[in-house]
């Protein structure tokens, strides 16, 4: 126990005091705020781009017409000819003639622009928005309707999903749309995580079979323990960068936020813009996603996700270990013996990413219970608060899986490690199984 | 008092049997030789000491007590191929290897010092492995082997890449070592430096136990009644009737004697033929030579 705990930290320490893996914790964040900050100043651009517009409207349509930001509008008098002539004198970038309502009944309107610059996608949008709008008041008055009736037509529907048992908690329409992208972050954490830190445990005992250490070390400890020190000690150099980073990510893009103004989400706003959607829709949907957030029960999801971390890490990891004790000095040689555990990670992700869309489907039953894909489909599912029985199911599956996949692998890696030469074959591996001391 | 005995070790790998019933006694305190070409068996015979890998039958027992879990501590082992962490700094390093064998991170400290300060290497602890050289890394690899003052140190070719200063260095540790009591295994295939060092010694050759006993022994056992003599005078001319001449140079001979001459009748017979002895040696069998007899003999009885 004694010596599994030196072998640990001597793994851990090792890692953790690198430049590079201080660099890359450190700088990924900080990347990530630099993103946020480039992305943000891109977006800032194009709403510095200022238009001045000259309306010629001969049967007075429109009435008044508000200006934004970017967009100042001014009604003209004169004729489309002579504002040609005079437009750019008057500091005007385009013209814009409204034809006369022909038919009160005509649901098509063309409006033209003139101008050198063709109007940008944002702006065309918005201006197209305002005419509608300026059109409808006019053809309410005109047709003689009541404004508050025609408003009474619309009808918003929207689903509110509820349990049949009222003891459950009520969830809101969000939740759906909240779960997938929380489930779809969780889940592809945790396939960067099988892979990442899985193949780092692989190079590790490679480079202790390259280097010869591994006898002088087999000599004062067990193999067992070797392998055990290593994937536990690199399992926690993963916990590390991970929580270094669930911490920093939010305070730099906080920061960024306070200095910049803006966050990632303003990239959001302005597509929330073009696609007509009314800023005040928009915050009420942003509160009803945070609150969806909170109403999440994270007491339960973090001890799971850290439980599936674990058990898919000690799975995967064990099963890179073995595959590296078989490998001789060549890595290129060895790569076909990782291609039986790459598979089914990469199986795993396309899962996931059908599951976040139908989490309660018997795919996502199923592949949450299969041992190789529950540690990536499973923690997706968490925010969709899966059946009880299936969370249950799925963790003593996964925990009797690693536990024999580690013994299975401790079996490959005692025999693996202390032969050099050439790599093995998946029938060696299978004899070395049964191979005594 | 024998540290370790093997008794009828078989260990078989898939294809051919690395260790076919080996037993021997090695006694407390010696240097004892493990021999045999390349290939004999001699590292499975190691890793089975070193607890590495288990006898498939046959029992070794350390201090009289059988094998078991808490006897690495006490073997201290250097492997033919040697290995360290290369991104570990050389203190870091030690201190790392002598816990794993049981010290306490005081008392791995007082060792390593001591150590570096035998070796005058004080200003080591930060440098990393990989910065070096070939040599230093081999005296990195030594002290850790001996850090844990074991009772039994195993020395598998230990000089194979030392140049003769650092070579003559460990040489000295070695002797060092067993004033101190420890009893040493040196595994070689090097003939020469086994007869420098060992007392004791085994040959083995495919796994097969050829030839033991103490270094004297074995060559008394295999001395074949040759002496060699330097003289003035003229040689009688029934001279070759007392054995076989092997060499002869003006003023000196070499003469394997027939089996019932003791070198006493000879030395008379010269002087009573008023030949003047300068020197009379017996000229006692290399080790090279024996092993070269005993392992060709056996390749050629299996073929």
């Amino acid at each position: 126990m004694n010596k599994l705990w030196l072998i640990v930290q001597r793994e851990y320490l090792t890692r953790v005091k690198k430049r590079s893996f201080i660099l890359t914790t450190i700088l990924t964040p900080l990347a990530f705020g630099l993103f946020a900050v480039v992305v943000g100043f891109i977006f800032r651009y194009e709403s510095d781009d200022l238009k001045r517009i000259a309306i010629i409207d001969k049967e007075d349509i429109l009435g008044a017409i508000s200006d934004e930001d970017n967009l100042i509008f001014k009604f003209e008098d004169a004729s489309l000819e002579e504002m040609k002539k005079t437009y750019v004198e008057k500091n005007y970038d385009a013209i814009m003639v409204i034809p006369p309502l022909k038919n009160l009944q005509d649901t098509r309107l063309t409006v033209f622009y003139y101008s050198d610059d063709p109007l940008g996608l944002d702006m065309r949008f918005m201006v197209e928005n305002k005419l509608q709008k300026s059109i409808r008041k006019y053809k309410i008055t005109a047709l003689n309707l009541d404004a508050k009736e025609l408003e009474s037509l619309d009808t918003k529907v929207s689903i509110n999903p509820e349990p049949i048992d009222d003891s459950k908690a009520d969830t809101s329409p969000m939740a759906a749309g909240v779960g997938a992208a929380i489930g779809g972050v969780m889940g592809f954490i945790m396939y960067f995580v099988v892979f990442f830190y899985g193949s780092m445990v692989m190079r590790s005992v490679m480079e202790e079979k390259t280097s010869r250490i591994v006898e002088v070390m087999i000599s004062s400890v067990k193999p067992f323990q070797l392998m055990m020190g290593k994937i536990i000690g690199v399992g926690g150099v993963g916990l590390t960068q991970l929580i270094i980073w669930a911490i920093l990510i939010p305070i730099i893009s906080m920061v960024v936020q306070g200095v910049f103004g803006f966050d990632l989400e303003s990239s959001s706003d302005m597509s929330a813009a073009a696609s007509q959607i009314d800023p005040d829709d928009m915050q009420a949907m942003a509160a009803q996603i945070m609150a969806e957030i909170k109403a999440l029960n994270w007491w339960a999801i973090f001890p799971l996700f850290l439980f599936y971390f674990l058990g898919g890490y000690f799975l995967y990891a064990s099963l890179f270990a073995a595959v590296g004790s078989a490998i001789g000095d060549d890595l290129g040689e060895g790569q076909s013996l990782t291609i039986p555990i790459t598979i089914p990670v990469i199986l795993a992700l396309y899962i996931m990413m059908v599951v976040i869309k139908a989490p309660q489907s018997s795919l996502a039953t199923w592949s949450s219970i299969f041992p190789f894909f529950s540690p990536i489909v499973m923690p997706s599912r968490l925010a969709f608060s899966p059946p009880l029985w299936e969370v249950i199911v799925s963790m003593l599956v996964l925990i009797i899986t690693s536990l024999f996949f580690v013994w299975l692998s401790a079996r490959i890696y005692r025999i693996g490690i202390l032969m050099y030469g050439k790599k093995a074959s998946f029938k060696e591996l299978g004899k070395w199984l049964f191979y005594k001391g | 008092m024998n540290i370790l005995s093997l008794k009828n070790v078989v260990k078989t790998y898939q294809d051919h049997i690395a260790v076919n019933d080996i037993s021997f006694d090695m006694p407390e305190g010696c240097i004892f030789g493990l021999l045999g070409p390349n290939g004999a068996g001699k590292s499975s015979i190691i890793r089975i000491i070193t607890t590495i890998t288990q006898a498939d039958s046959g029992a070794v027992f350390l201090n009289g007590e059988p094998l078991n879990s808490s006897h690495p501590s006490q073997i201290g082992y250097m492997p033919e191929e040697r290995g360290l962490y290369k991104k570990m700094g050389v203190g870091d390093h030690l201190m790392y290897l002598a816990q794993l064998k049981g010290l306490s991170k005081a008392d791995a400290k007082q060792a390593i010092d001591h150590w570096f300060e035998k070796f005058s290497i004080q200003d080591w602890w930060d440098k990393k492995v990989e910065e070096l050289s070939k040599g230093m890394q081999q005296k990195i690899q030594f002290i850790s082997t001996v850090i844990h003052k074991p009772k039994l140190l195993i020395l598998d070719e230990p000089f194979s890449g030392l140049d003769p200063i650092n070579a003559n260095l460990i040489k000295d540790e070695i002797y060092e070592m067993k004033k101190q009591g420890v009893s040493i295994i040196f595994s070689t295939h090097r003939m020469e430096q086994v007869e420098e060092i060992c007392e004791h010694i085994l040959l083995i050759n495919q796994g097969k136990n050829v030839l033991q006993g103490t270094v004297k022994d074995v060559k008394d056992q295999y001395k074949e009644n040759k002496f060699e003599f330097k003289y003035e005078g003229t040689l009688p001319s029934d001279f070759n009737d007392h054995g076989n001449v092997v060499k002869e140079s003006p003023g000196s001979v070499i003469i394997q004697l027939r089996e019932e001459e003791s070198s006493n009748d000879f030395l008379n017979y010269l002087l009573r033929n008023n030949i003047r002895i300068q020197s009379f040696n017996e000229i006692l069998p290399t080790l090279n030579e024996i092993f070269i007899r005993k392992v060709g003999a056996v390749n050629i009885a299996e073929s």
